[in-house]
């Protein structure tokens, strides 16, 4: 549960909601074309989505405990296992999801 | 109605059933968070673009400082610069006013789509096509947005229910990691982001994500020399 006032909150919103919209709006607003990118930002750029995706999953999936076992063994991360080889297989969300939540269930409420 | 537009939004049909459990998820996760019932859907209209909101969420519940929330959804959202120019082409006979319009509705789905159907020339009017795959997007979007902010304040936190988050982003980081620049990329930064785990400000994702787009830029870069 967050700390942050209501306050704080809409601030954070309302900067994140202006922000999005002017990169969507940058270069539709300045008629650009594709090659108007310079080719060494566009090149980053491609790297953007997996490295921030794999930084947000990774830590949700991880946690590193006292031993290997304890590590390895997590329901999450075993969950996060299944769900991936699910994502690779058939590349369709809801699968993704719902393997993922019955296979973290299955581990939490079903295997002793 | 007008023909691109309905071809667009038939069109769109598959992909909604990807934006509804995406958007509930976002609903979800604003309850868990703290985020009240106005919040939550406000950010769905302001944003409107989940991935962020749901890294901004995650921050927020966690008490990290407003700033880093707004910089790792700028990160985030950065890769729209790459739709940005890529659609603006196809938008330039349009008025300032028309362009400032469609600009808000540029979502990955919208921009996919609807370049796909300009390139194999399917379209006569642009916008037109272009609106009827994102006004169905978006509706979805703040339905099931409001949907999971019912449904997330009844359920259990036994269930987990919040693991559908990171859920989420695998689905989309998976099919992404298309080569081994990427995939470099994303090993590196998660590797990251597992180390820091505790650190300040929440600084962990920030730092990976930007040492790991580093790292994919050097690894194609030998691969290319």
């Amino acid at each position: 549960m967050t700390d942050h006032g209501p306050i704080a909150i809409w601030v954070a919103i309302v900067l994140i909601g202006v922000a999005t919209y002017l990169i969507r709006l940058s270069f539709i607003h300045l008629f650009g074309r594709i090659d108007d990118v310079p080719p060494a930002v566009e090149r980053a750029l491609r790297f953007v989505p997996p490295a921030v995706l794999a930084g947000l999953v990774a830590p949700a999936l991880i946690s590193v405990g006292p031993t290997l076992e304890a590590t390895l063994l997590d329901d999450r991360l075993l969950a996060g296992l299944v769900a991936g080889a699910v994502a690779w297989r058939t590349e369709d969300m809801f699968a993704t999801i719902g393997v993922g939540m019955a296979t973290l269930w299955l581990l939490r409420f079903v295997v002793p | 109605m007008n023909a691109d537009f309905r071809a667009g939004a038939r069109d769109v049909l598959p992909v909604l059933l990807g934006v509804v459990p995406f958007a509930m998820v976002v609903g979800i996760a604003a309850i868990d968070a703290g985020l009240t019932p106005l919040q939550a859907i406000g950010m769905s209209a302001f944003v409107y673009a989940g991935s962020s909101q749901l890294a901004a969420i995650e921050l927020l519940g966690e008490s990290a400082p407003i700033a880093v929330a707004v910089f790792t959804a700028i990160i985030i959202n950065l890769r729209m610069v790459m739709y940005s120019a890529s659609i603006a082409p196809h938008f330039d006979d349009y008025r300032r006013r028309t362009r400032a319009f469609l600009a808000y509705f540029l979502t990955d789905q919208a921009y996919a789509l609807s370049l796909t159907a300009y390139e194999a020339d399917a379209v006569e009017d642009e916008r037109w096509y272009y609106l009827g795959v994102a006004t169905p997007i978006s509706i979805v979007w703040m339905v099931c947005t409001a949907l999971g902010v019912v449904l997330g304040s009844g359920i259990p936190d036994s269930w987990g229910l919040s693991f559908a988050v990171p859920l989420v982003f695998l689905a989309i980081l998976v099919p992404v990691m298309k080569d081994r620049p990427r995939t470099v990329a994303a090993i590196v930064s998660g590797a990251i982001a597992v180390v820091l785990v505790s650190a300040p400000f929440n600084l962990g994702l920030p730092t990976g994500a930007l040492v790991g787009i580093a790292a994919g830029l050097l690894t194609e870069a030998v691969r290319n020399r």
